[in-house]
């Protein structure tokens, strides 16, 4: 599930997933699984938009699962997996524009 | 048994409520229509259709269909689904709806217009009803409707679904002939020259709509802090889980704590009922159908109502705060290890009470696989009409001391039956995840966790009594019926002339009874439990009685029990009686429940596998049980 390739992506791009809490972020990014490619459309759906700001709420116990994740105005649990998906980069926390991809 | 579609008012003006889960959408139906509402099934399939009436200030009366919450036309869930066929006027038996209500919640514009944008692109008359303006308010969003209606193209009110005048702007907009006319498809968006590239693309309409809210200046991101608040203490990792267990602890103990008055009574004027009609009837077997087979049916239905009624004012108190996807998000990872999601909490958790709601519940959940494993399990809970069986085993076999000091022995019993059940039922789900297919798929959680409400008392009696509703419809003509069918059974053929044992031993089903016994002799069943499981299918409590009615003893309800307890201790060995009591663990003998699963699945082949799985289970159960019990010396 974590098979997304993010070489062709700048370096400081990191999956969401991996990102600390509480940290300010923009998607960069959807990439689905190959096993799962509707993802893709899904988390666009629910807001997970190239240029949105998401930021990383909670995480779950035990092992860090599922995540409390905000996007834009909305809070959603995504499970690591589905995180991983997701492209991000840090924002300047005092910029409370988007930044365009 | 497939529901047909209900025209309840088949003429007049459709409007169709639109919106994003958590929008206030229901909330704002509630209030449009109050409790002129019908709730049946869309042809086909089992997703939930709620049609109600409204009235206009100038006196035209319309039909409300409250749809699903969508996040987008592009379906994910049958739910879903059902919105998208009804707009695109292709769902089956359905009128494509002459007016579109787009709800959308202000306070999280930049999704919920993207749907609205979508709405507007299918070219049906179309408005805006900008809800929960005023939490919006609150958080110094201010909305100017009008500014918003020219930037969509569309016309726009606000509305304040939680107040008792908060749709009165969108009443007196259905007044007026222009809304029901206006072509919405070929507007352009104004102050949008560039058309929109893809007519499907969610990227495009993102554009679009942070076009529109930097045009009006309400692109900032402004989050509800007071719901992060709330969270960092209902999803801290080690108090979020504490005070889940507290939460469920409590409704538990309410629930029956709550029910057993009301409980009490229904049982004592059913039995009134029963004995003044009896009183009143010639003794023929037409008194017996009454009193015993319809009156004791109903009573038997009748008296998990109390219980059913408390559990479901605290699941939706629950649902309408926003704590239960909470709830689901912490037991995500327990649920996800045997290959379902926290969603399948809420079903499982109404379980408890009775399985019917809690296979009925099962339709919110939108992955098809994950909601039918939920319903296979759902028998698993232990459902309260088991409690009589085992108070009386219990009572009858386990003695009455302290364990440690301050644990009671016949708590713990019952206990680690609900245990049992709950263990039995994960192993179930795990062993599906195993070695079927399709539980290996990794199905994504994706699950809103939405901004924290006060619940409203409309919203959530309303919601009561819906349920209600559907479970004494659904149910209790079911139940009545094989209750017949079993007083049948029971009372057919008569005694032959100087006989001794009790009349059910000539019936058939007694011979049943007899002929079960064989089964059910290598488990440590001996005939008369055998024939006492055969009435018990139509409710499982009913055994205790039927048990009475094989040892012959005169007396009725509360009173059975008592006076069984000492016989069959005397009777039966204990390795009889845990088998019996691991045999109730996870028997399918709930006729309505596998009534309920056909409706629910639309055929056979499931209600037949469950029975054929319970059933297989419980014999491994309760052979295991006995052999182990009589190893022990227990025999």
């Amino acid at each position: 599930m974590t098979d997304v390739t993010d070489t062709s992506k700048a370096c400081s791009v990191r999956t969401l997933d991996l990102a600390s809490i509480g940290e300010a972020l923009a998607v960069q990014y959807v990439q689905p699984p190959t096993a799962a490619p509707e993802w893709a459309r899904w988390l666009e759906e629910i807001g997970f938009i190239v240029g949105e700001r998401v930021m990383l709420m909670a995480r779950g116990l035990p092992g860090g699962d599922p995540l409390v994740v905000r996007v834009a105005q909305s809070t959603f649990a995504l499970r690591r997996a589905e995180a991983a998906c997701i492209g991000v980069t840090p924002v300047d926390q005092t910029d409370t524009q988007e930044i365009v991809a | 048994m497939n529901e047909a579609v209900i025209h309840f008012h088949p003429s007049g003006p459709l409007l169709a409520l639109v919106g994003n889960p958590n929008c206030g959408k229901t909330a704002l139906f509630n209030l449009l229509t109050g409790s002129r509402q019908k709730v049946a099934n869309y042809a086909g399939v089992t997703v939930e259709r709620k049609e109600g009436r409204l009235t206009t200030p100038a006196g035209r009366t319309l039909r409300v269909l409250d749809l699903p919450g969508a996040y987008s036309l592009y379906p994910r869930s049958p739910d879903e689904r059902v919105t998208c066929d009804v707009l695109f006027g292709r769902a089956a038996g359905e009128k494509r709806p002459d007016l579109v209500v787009c709800v959308v919640d202000a306070t999280n514009l930049r999704r919920n217009l993207r749907l609205a944008l979508a709405v507007k692109r299918l070219g049906l008359p179309c408005v805006v009803a900008l809800n929960m303006t005023d939490l919006a308010e609150k958080r110094g969003l201010r909305i100017v409707p009008e500014r918003l209606s020219a930037e969509l193209g569309m016309p726009v009110v606000s509305t304040v679904a939680i107040r008792h005048t908060g749709a009165e702007p969108l009443l007196a907009l259905f007044d007026d002939q222009q809304t029901w006319r206006r072509a919405t498809a070929d507007t352009p968006i104004p102050g949008h020259a560039a058309p929109i590239g893809d007519p499907h693309s969610n990227q495009s309409d993102h554009v679009a709509v942070r076009q529109i809210l930097q045009n009006l200046g309400l692109d900032e991101i402004v989050p509800h802090t007071p719901s992060d608040r709330i969270d960092r203490v209902v999803l801290h990792p080690i108090i979020g889980p504490l005070l889940l267990a507290s939460i469920l602890f409590l409704v538990f103990q309410l629930v029956f704590a709550w029910a057993e008055t009301p409980m009490n009574l229904i049982k004592a004027a059913t039995s009134e009922v029963g004995q003044a009609i009896g009183a009143a009837l010639p003794d023929t077997w037409i008194r017996s159908l009454i009193v015993d087979g319809v009156i004791a049916g109903a009573g038997g239905v009748l008296v998990f109502l109390p219980q059913i009624v408390i559990l479901y004012f605290f699941i939706l108190l629950l649902e309408e705060s926003g704590y239960l996807p909470r709830a689901a998000f912490l037991l995500d990872r327990l649920m996800g290890g045997v290959g379902l999601s926290g969603r399948s909490f809420i079903p499982l958790l109404s379980s408890f009470a009775c399985a019917i709601p809690g296979i009925m519940a099962a339709r919110t959940i939108a992955n098809p696989r994950d909601r039918l494993v939920t319903i296979m399990i759902a028998p698993l809970m232990t459902c309260s009409a088991r409690l009589p069986v085992y108070a009386l085993l219990i009572g009858a076999f386990v003695p009455q001391r302290e364990v440690y000091g301050m644990l009671e022995l016949q708590g713990l019993v019952l206990l680690s039956l609900y245990l049992a059940g709950i263990v039995g039922a994960l192993a179930v789900a795990w062993g599906l995840k195993r070695f079927t297919a399709a539980g290996r798929e990794v199905r994504p959680l994706m699950m809103e966790l939405p901004n924290y409400h006060w619940p409203t008392p409309l919203n959530v009696g309303l919601g009561v009594w819906q349920r209600v509703a559907i479970f004494l419809k659904r149910v209790g003509g079911i139940i009545l019926i094989l209750t017949i069918l079993l007083w049948l059974l029971a009372s057919f053929p008569a005694p032959p002339e100087g006989a001794t044992g009790p009349a059910i031993e000539y019936s058939l089903a007694g011979m049943l009874g007899q002929a079960l016994a064989v089964v059910f002799e290598p488990i440590g069943f001996n005939w008369q439990i055998s024939i006492a499981l055969v009435p018990g299918l139509a409710a499982r409590e009913v055994a205790v009685s039927a048990l009475g009615t094989v040892y012959a003893l005169a007396t009725a309800g509360e009173d059975t029990a008592q006076a069984l307890a000492p016989l069959i201790a005397a009777n039966w060995s204990l390795a009889t009686a845990l088998s019996l009591l691991a045999w109730y663990v996870f028997a399918p003998q709930c006729l309505s429940t596998l009534a309920t699963v056909k409706r629910e699945t639309g055929g056979w082949t499931m209600p037949l596998l469950m029975a054929g799985y319970l059933f297989a289970l419980a014999y491994a159960a309760s052979f295991v049980t006995y052999r182990v019990a009589l190893a022990l010396g227990a025999g």
